[in-house]
């Protein structure tokens, strides 16, 4: 009796398992459709924002001065890294994968001889590079207060940035983040983000020989325009991050209410076995009695 | 009237509008300018302040910007707002509203806070929104 007992408690647990994975992926659903339209809708700008800073890079000459957040500072020794993770997990390997990366490129990097500093937003991919890399970490970014607001972080970072550069903390700032690529997919990736570089699948638009017309001066525009490409950058950065999280989590859960879908369908099959087994040992032990009368 | 200019206005959260208009006011850095089709490539600075879309000599819309860049090439105009609201959805009343609670928090944080800089922008903000309304 003792085993058939033990086996509904287990069919009962995986059952109350399935529950909880199937309510979360549930949320992570909705959360992922709220997500991935506000990554949507902030792509026009971002677009439109890499476009206007490709044409305006392109009329610049090459190195002739230009503000330091797109020429550089003629260095490359300090890097900065800014990895860029989930607050929470059960969302399968989306948090490895990007610490995993982090993890390659800073040991390339050290490998080249390069300094690593490294700025954390999102708990998990702190958590996940402390053991190794704890003293290179300069400063965390806390998402958990963020809900659906990101613009803020994005803008206080971006600020951050700028002036840690501009205190020469660092010569390149590299973002590392997970690319939404669809709902199933999302690839972690590198973007350098300092020195600026204009995204190589931006439109330059053809103006027919015509000469533009910058109004205060050409770089008081980039001047004001870049900072503000930045927090773009960032922002469309955390969105996407968000989005693919959500993803992440749902196709987890899935998962994992699939597999305790199994489970319970092999715990029954056992259970039914069993019950089968002790009643036909109750019926054997029952004629035979009658039996030997 | 054969040709229209196309006009975009995007801000980080969505775009508020794209579509072909005749003709864009809007308030640049260095002082107010418009904008019909064919105009040459131009490129400046927005202050606080009121786009006004024309389609014809009336104005059809008239959306508030905060910061932000426009951008005019032979493709059109294409205004990369902060933070923009289209001001026929705005009410007066929410907007004074903001305005009283955010006095009050900048009050509460007094003046050694860092945060009443950020604040008092805000606010100032809200006064030119309501000064358009």
């Amino acid at each position: 009796m003792s085993g058939l007992k033990e086996l509904k408690n287990r069919i009962g647990s995986v059952k109350s398992t399935q529950k909880i994975t199937k309510a979360k992926q549930m949320v992570a659903a909705a959360k992922l459709r709220r997500a991935q339209e506000a990554a949507e809708a902030s792509k026009p700008y971002a677009t439109r924002m890499a476009n206007v800073v490709a044409n305006l890079t392109a009329g610049m000459t090459e190195g002739a001065g230009g503000p330091k957040l797109l020429a550089g500072t003629g260095n490359d020794q300090t890097h900065l890294l800014i990895v860029m993770t989930a607050e929470r997990g059960l969302c399968g390997g989306f948090n490895a994968n990007t610490a995993k990366l982090a993890r390659q490129t800073i040991q390339a990097l050290q490998g080249d001889g390069k300094t690593v500093k490294v700025i954390t937003v999102g708990k998990k991919g702190r958590e996940a590079l402390k053991g190794e890399f704890e003293d290179l970490f300069v400063d965390h970014v806390d998402m958990s207060q963020a809900k659906d607001k990101f613009t803020p972080f994005a803008i206080g970072l971006g600020k951050d940035l700028s002036k840690r550069y501009d205190d020469g903390e660092f010569d390149i700032a590299t973002l590392i983040f997970s690319e939404f690529k669809n709902v199933l997919t999302q690839t972690p990736k590198t973007m350098q983000m300092i020195p600026a570089t204009a995204p190589e699948d931006a439109e330059t638009i053809d103006l027919n020989g015509a000469i533009y017309i910058y109004e205060p001066s050409e770089p008081e525009i980039l001047e004001e325009l870049l900072p503000r490409y930045l927090n773009t950058q960032i922002l469309s950065a955390m969105l996407e991050n968000a989005a693919g999280e959500q993803a992440a989590s749902m196709t987890a859960m899935d998962n994992a209410t699939r597999n305790a879908g199994e489970l319970i369908d092999s715990l029954t099959l056992q259970y039914n076995r069993a019950r089968q087994a002790q009643i036909t040992k109750e019926l054997i032990e029952i004629i035979s009695g009658a039996e030997a009368l | 009237m054969a040709d229209k200019l196309h006009f975009s206005l995007v801000s980080p959260a969505r775009e508020l509008f794209s579509g072909e208009v005749d003709h864009v006011i809007a308030p640049g850095t260095d002082g107010e300018f418009g904008v019909l089709v064919n105009h040459a490539p131009f490129m400046t600075t927005l202050k606080n302040g009121v786009v006004r879309v024309l389609d014809g000599d009336t104005v059809s819309m008239r959306l508030f910007v905060r910061g932000g860049f426009a951008d005019v090439t032979p493709a059109g105009l294409t205004i990369l707002a902060e933070e923009a609201v289209n001001l026929a959805s705005v009410d007066a009343a929410v907007v004074q509203k903001d305005m009283d609670a955010l006095r009050q928090t900048i009050l509460a944080e007094g003046k050694d806070s860092g945060k009443v800089e950020a604040l008092e922008e805000e606010y100032s903000y809200l006064e030119d929104l309501k000064a358009a309304l």
